[in-house]
């Protein structure tokens, strides 16, 4: 073989022997825009008019049993946002603690909590959904008074376990990303450590908090339908229950599931938007 | 070690600041080998010298907030370096002005100056709240007390962190560069401040660069490099006559 010839195949790299990188990919829920939801909607009317274009006459039209079921699948959706607000606090009030704890000065405190953190973090949703679903008894005897436990209140609590961790990352975030020229002015003050975390350092840290934690309920509230794979009555579970109550047809396939798709876009679109408005604003500032 | 844990009653003809043979490391590094000095009350002492020469962390050591590696520092006769030290009773007595101002930027200006004696030393609202409006009003900041620290200017920032801490009615206060990060013409109104806190008694140490402020104001002045004090004295002869060459070179840069 000839230098010259090296030499061009040194040139030009041969696309097998580079390296393998996975581009990094942004976090959060993606920014959609309105005109996404009227190319879905349109997409969506399409398929099911052509559907239904060969379909039976004598069958109600999708429209139709959409507006047929829509309260029962409403009250589905409202129970997924009852989870998801239910999940989002009890997630939120014990991740701040675990958040805080994290940053303690108590070294077993603080491993404990990051463990924890990490845990719950870097664990599928729906796994954690599993376990809680079949760990947790149907009821519990406190004080010879039985507390039943239906299923939705488990999912919740499944829910709400990933919710904490995330929660208390973005505590523990927060209040590192604070100066700390503001603890050595509290502390010059004779502020305590506990004075000066929750006169000071947590109000500053709300207006940081605030978009991550809106973002994370964004998804938690579209995780919430991983409940209907545990059984509950939530408006998956509807969804499919309706399709098979309209005989399974399957040109109603497309138009109930979008329904579904379409509640979902409405409530966490405006979320979405407000988040990203707040993120900018907070930027400015 | 009796006296560490009961302290002898302070006196007003005791120095109120004592310093002895104080050592600080950061690691290997040795910032402070061995500083020894008094304070008397009332007395307005500048410490100058090159940067990097400990002037900052010999002025944190006395308010606790950087924790000495040996020597003594006494603040009205409490051993700052005890370990079982109330630190919140000494930093009362000691205030503390930052180069950066340090204001919280979640509260307006008036609430910075109530917040600590409300909270820290549970004080009556109300009387904090016409203590608070009279400091504004004594650095000459009286209208801005519902600005937040974003909306305010360096001078003006600074100015509110002066009040902050006098609200805690300390015995000595710290300033430590407290113009370094201002505007030449913010400098003046925030000097001003000090220069009136000084004339009215109050016992004040300043780490400064602005010469010409020490030699009008100060009693005593400390030129420190690497880690000692070089050179000190009143302010007439440290600046007409500085016997040491380390000091006559950095005088002659800065002045």
């Amino acid at each position: 073989m000839s230098t010259k010839n090296t030499q061009t195949s040194a040139d030009a790299p041969l696309p097998v022997l580079l390296p393998f990188r996975i581009e990094p990919t942004r976090l959060g829920t993606p920014r959609l825009a309105p005109v996404h939801a009227v190319l879905i909607g349109a997409g969506l009317a399409l398929l099911a008019g052509t559907a239904w274009a060969q379909a039976d006459a004598a069958q109600l039209s999708p429209l139709d049993v959409i507006i047929k079921w829509a309260p029962l699948l409403l009250y589905g959706f409202a129970f997924n946002i009852l989870i998801s607000m239910i999940a989002m606090a009890l997630g939120t009030g014990a991740g701040l603690g675990v958040g805080l704890g994290m940053l303690s000065e108590n070294p077993l405190l603080a491993r404990v909590c990051w463990a924890l953190t990490q845990f719950f973090r870097n664990a599928p949703w729906l796994v954690l959904l599993f376990f809680v679903m079949f760990l947790v008894p149907f009821q519990i005897t406190v004080f010879g008074v039985r507390i039943p436990l239906p299923d939705w209140v488990k999912a919740t609590v499944g829910f709400s376990l990933p919710v904490m961790a995330n929660v208390a990352e973005i505590v523990r975030g927060a209040v590192r990303s604070v100066p700390s020229t503001q603890w050595e002015a509290a502390e010059s003050l004779a502020f305590t450590p506990r004075q000066t975390m929750w006169q000071i350092i947590l109000p500053q840290c709300v207006k940081r908090m605030l978009p991550p934690w809106m973002n994370l309920y964004s998804l938690v509230t579209m995780a919430t339908v991983q409940a209907s794979i545990v059984g509950v009555s939530e408006m998956l579970t509807l969804t499919a229950q309706v399709h098979t109550a309209e005989g399974g047809r399957p040109e109603l396939f497309a138009p109930l599931y979008g329904f579904a798709l379409f509640c979902f876009f409405l409530y966490c679109y405006p979320i979405d938007r407000f988040t990203a408005r707040l993120e900018r604003r907070f930027h400015i500032r | 070690m009796a006296a560490a844990t009961d302290p002898r009653p302070w006196t007003p003809d005791q120095p109120i600041v004592q310093l002895i043979d104080v050592h600080k490391s950061f690691g290997t590094l040795e910032v402070l080998k061995g500083v020894s000095f008094d304070v008397k009350k009332g007395e307005v002492i500048c410490i100058i010298g090159p940067s990097g020469s400990g002037k900052s962390t010999l002025i944190r050591c006395i308010n606790a907030l950087v924790p000495v590696t040996s020597g003594t520092i006494l603040v009205e006769n409490i051993e700052v370096a005890d370990p079982k030290l109330d630190k919140l009773a000494l930093r009362r007595k000691v205030g503390m002005v930052f180069q950066q101002y340090n204001l919280f930027p979640h509260k307006t200006a008036l609430q910075n100056v109530m917040m600590a004696p409300i909270h820290v030393l549970h004080q009556d609202k109300g009387e904090v709240e016409e203590r608070a409006r009279a400091l504004m009003k004594k650095v000459r900041l009286t209208g801005k007390e519902d600005s937040y620290p974003g909306e305010l200017s360096g001078g003006q920032q600074q100015r509110v962190a002066i009040a902050r801490s006098l609200a805690m009615r300390p015995d000595i206060m710290l300033f430590d560069e407290v113009t370094a990060a201002l505007d030449p013409e913010t400098v003046k109104e925030v000097l001003f401040t000090i220069r009136e806190l000084a004339e009215d008694g109050m016992t004040c140490l300043l780490v400064t660069h602005e010469m010409n402020f020490a030699r009008d104001v100060a009693d005593h002045i400390y030129f420190t490099d690497h880690g000692v004090i070089v050179e000190h004295g009143p302010p007439a002869s440290f600046f007409s006559a500085p016997s040491d060459p380390r000091t006559r070179e950095f005088l002659s840069q800065v002045l």
